[in-house]
């Protein structure tokens, strides 16, 4: 005899809380959540006890404060009377100039590098692993602090090119390279449309941004000339002249001229100067960078199956048609993230500008802000906003080229 | 037909042809070269450029190292018996090997310890790095921290003994009844684990550390490679755990957990190393109790260990995200809970497929632990530029130190990156 008994009544017990899957999150996340609660209760508190056992308060007043230093290598104007914040937007920029340059180097060795250590010469391809081994295995701080020391030690001073007989000479007396850094002749106008430099060269920027569109506009009506007739014009002459013509007629009318660094008492005057620091640092996170983006492009080439280039033989495609059409566009879907966190890595790594006194952020509002007003937390939250935006910006670009060459899979 | 073959037969040969040599280029050395450096012109001029390269980098270096003094006490001393010659001046590292081995204060004749914590290292890291070795080596693995903490910070042996102590106690708990119910094993060996700390803790008499068998070293006295070594090892022993963690955290599925762990990877991820150094070194200690006084040794191991766990998560992640999905609905049907599906299916697997990215922020992070000297630590490179630069005597002896610093890293992180490349093709269960 069978009896129908009623499923067993639903009677919630405590140690449901840790046994059953419907409660077991909501458990673990209290547990977390009072834990993060009381943490930050914790070192708020700490804080605020510190603060005032110290007489400080959090203030970002001192950025309107006149900096009272010196600062060598800039973009924009600055003296020592302009206040904190001007120094840091200064060592901002300067931190954007040397990511800037530096991403496009490294690049041009990474590249260079991860070719040639695929190349069926052996000795090349040995020579380029060595090079990776190397600059990947040796810390970039040892790096930076070495080819500054090469530059200042190495290097004539400024002192050398002067007398009868002077020891050290301007190359093609035009360019200075000293220890201080590196004197190049500097572009100016004679008679500028606009009253400020910035301005004249805020006109060439739009006249190039112009041909460029201009170049866009050409090459798409070639393609849809192609599509039509089978035939594409030929738009190199027309591109050059749009290039050239808007771009060398404003040379003229605006009085290019240059003025080129001159020995004056006890260093080059004029030009352009770029500081050793900026230079070490530069060459140095290139070419350590260099070492990774070359794996990076060589993985990439590699990950590109033979048959695919085989395929492209096979339909008739001459060589360099297999590589621009067929090898490159797969291969640069698997290089261009990581070479995108290269670029990360880069903008990171120009902290390190503080070993070798490049003013970038870390050095001005990190370094001499930070010692001088004693406002460690705010100048230390400053820095890492920064940072962040930086990289947030970047592994943004990273995220809208990854969605753009998606494969569209069935 | 018989006819036809009988005359054809006629002009078969008897004897085999003898096998005549190949022809010269086709063989040995000359086929080798036309094949690998001359089997196009512009391959050949590339072939001549990197000989000319080679040449000229040998040609500069070696006479420079081959006349390489070892025995003078200062830098002039070394130009006058060179007297012009190119010649390197290494008698810097003899002379100042302990300060860049131990730093600068560490007490000379305590200098038997770190090298024999070097040594137990050696033993104790073995059965980690290769699975041939008997397990039980594993028992001395995880006494090797306490003990390592003994010989260099010297001092009484109470605290590391607490601390063990605390660790065995909260083993054994989990042991008993992390079997039935992981949470309750884990939090519970937690709370274990702080107890016996702070009864231990308030055990040690204030005093104990002032006539020790060993005598105390502050950490300040710590510096040189030995600082580059300790960091590097104890961040990445505790950034993989912490990474697994996070990564655990950021697969999971309930929203607060994730939300804390991509916050914190992200952040982390997103600033310099030497931001968060800063942190370390001028904005921690307002975190701290006001009468507390944390070194800035421990500073910068919580740092830095923080830094490489966001990136041994994203590594951890990765190889999370390769596992098929098949593989946790499996772990899900043999009735496994979640903590025995991770421990015995999804980890094993996952772990294996991320040990070079583990290896590879593992050589990153040590390769860092060099940026400590921006903060004033006396690390391999706060000891060259600072005190071994500074002196009178060795004032201008670059090359010999950066050259000595960027040898001692190559060792270390080539023979790291090649034994995970060796771990790699053990771990290849090819089909």
């Amino acid at each position: 005899m069978t009896t129908l008994t009623d499923p067993p009544k639903e009677s919630f017990r405590l140690s449901m809380l840790l046994n059953d899957t419907r409660y077991r999150s909501l458990t673990f996340q209290a547990v977390a959540a009072i834990a993060l609660a009381l943490a930050i209760w914790y070192l708020g508190n700490n804080l605020i006890q510190n603060l005032r056992a110290a007489g400080l308060n959090i203030s970002y007043s001192f950025l309107g404060d006149s900096a009272g230093y010196d600062i060598n290598q800039r973009l924009i104007e600055y003296d020592s009377q302009s206040s904190h914040a001007r120094a840091a937007l200064v060592g901002l920029l300067n931190t954007l100039l040397v990511a800037f340059l530096a991403c496009i180097t490294a690049t041009v060795f990474g590249v260079i590098a991860g070719v040639l250590r695929l190349s069926n010469n052996w000795i090349v391809s040995k020579l380029m692993a060595v090079y990776v081994e190397i600059f990947r295995n040796i810390p970039v701080l040892i790096w930076i602090i070495i080819i500054f020391t090469i530059m200042t030690a190495v290097m004539p001073g400024p002192r050398e090119f002067r007398g009868d007989t002077p020891t050290a000479s301007m190359a093609l007396d035009l360019f200075a390279f000293t220890n201080r850094g590196v004197y190049t002749p500097m572009p100016f106008f004679e008679n500028g449309l606009f009253g400020s430099a910035t301005l004249n060269w805020v006109l060439v920027l739009l006249v190039a941004v112009g041909s460029w569109y201009a170049t866009r506009a050409v090459n798409t009506r070639a393609t849809n000339t192609q599509a039509e007739t089978g035939v594409r014009p030929n738009t190199l002459w027309t591109n050059l002249a749009i290039w050239l013509v808007p771009f060398i007629a404003l040379m003229f009318i605006m009085g290019l001229a240059w003025e080129v660094p001159e020995l004056k008492g006890f260093n080059f005057k004029g030009g352009i100067k770029i500081g050793g620091p900026l230079i070490a640092l530069w060459f140095a996170l290139s070419i350590y960078t260099g070492a990774f983006i070359a794996e990076n492009v060589r993985a990439g080439i590699q990950a590109v199956s033979k048959g695919q280039t085989e395929a492209a033989s096979a339909l008739g495609l001459r060589p360099n048609k297999v590589m621009n059409l067929v090898i490159l566009p797969q291969a640069l879907r698997v290089i261009i993230p990581p070479l995108i966190s290269q670029y990360l890595n880069i903008t990171k790594n120009s902290s390190l500008a503080i070993a070798v006194g490049y003013a970038d952020i870390t050095a001005t509002l990190g370094g001499i802000t930070l010692n001088q007003t004693g406002r460690a937390i705010e100048c230390v939250l400053l820095l890492m906003l920064f940072y962040l935006t930086a990289s947030l910006l970047i592994s943004m670009a990273m995220n809208v080229y990854n969605a753009s060459v998606k494969l569209e899979e069935r | 037909m018989a006819d036809q073959d009988k005359n054809s037969i006629a002009f078969v040969s008897t004897e085999v042809i003898p096998e005549s040599p190949p022809p010269a280029r086709e063989t040995g050395v000359v086929k080798w070269m036309r094949e690998n450096l001359f089997s196009s012109v512009s391959n050949g001029v590339l072939t001549v450029l990197a000989l000319l390269l080679i040449y000229g980098a040998l040609s500069s270096t070696l006479p420079w190292i081959m006349n390489g003094l070892w025995t003078t006490s200062s830098l002039a001393e070394c130009r006058e018996i060179l007297a012009g010659k190119s010649g390197a001046c290494f008698s810097v590292l003899t002379e100042r090997w302990h300060q860049l081995i131990y730093g600068f204060k560490y007490p000379s004749e305590e200098y038997w310890r770190p090298n024999l914590t070097l040594l137990l290292m050696l033993v104790a890291i073995a059965p980690v790095l290769f699975f041939d070795l008997p397990r039980k080596l594993l028992i001395f693995t995880g006494l090797f921290p306490f003990i390592a903490f003994w010989l260099i910070w010297g001092g009484t042996i109470l605290a590391p003994l607490v601390a063990l102590v605390g660790f065995v106690a909260a083993g054994a708990f989990f042991q008993r009844f992390g079997r039935s119910s992981f949470a309750v094993g884990f939090f519970g060996a937690i709370v274990i684990a702080l107890v016996v700390w702070s009864i231990g803790g308030s055990l040690i008499p204030d005093g104990a550390s002032d006539n020790a068998m060993l005598p105390a070293v502050p950490s300040r006295d710590l510096g040189g490679f030995m600082l580059n070594m300790m960091l590097g090892l104890t961040c990445v022993s505790l950034s993989v755990p912490l990474g697994i963690a996070l990564a655990l955290g950021r697969q999971s599925n309930m929203p607060l957990i994730k939300g804390i762990c991509v916050v914190f990877i992200e952040f982390v991820r997103g600033v310099p190393l030497i931001t968060l150094l800063f942190v370390a070194s001028v904005m921690l200690s307002y975190f701290f109790p006001p009468d507390a006084t944390v070194d800035l040794f421990l500073r910068v191991v919580i740092m830095i260990t923080l830094f490489s766990s966001a990136y041994i998560a994203e590594v951890v992640r990765g190889g999370l995200a390769a596992l098929p999905k098949g593989q946790y609905e499996a772990a899900d049907s043999l009735g496994l809970d979640y903590p025995q599906a991770m421990r015995l299916i999804i980890l094993p697997q996952a772990l294996k497929i991320s040990i070079p990215g583990i290896v590879n922020v593992a050589v990153g992070l040590f390769k860092d632990t060099t940026l400590v000297s921006v903060i004033s630590m006396f690390d391999l490179v706060g000891m060259i530029r600072g005190p071994v630069l500074a002196s009178t005597e060795w004032n201008g002896v670059y090359w010999e130190l950066f050259g000595f610093a960027a040898l001692l890293f190559f060792v270390v992180c080539y023979g790291i990156s090649q034994y995970s490349q060796w771990l790699e093709r053990k771990l290849h269960k090819g089909h």
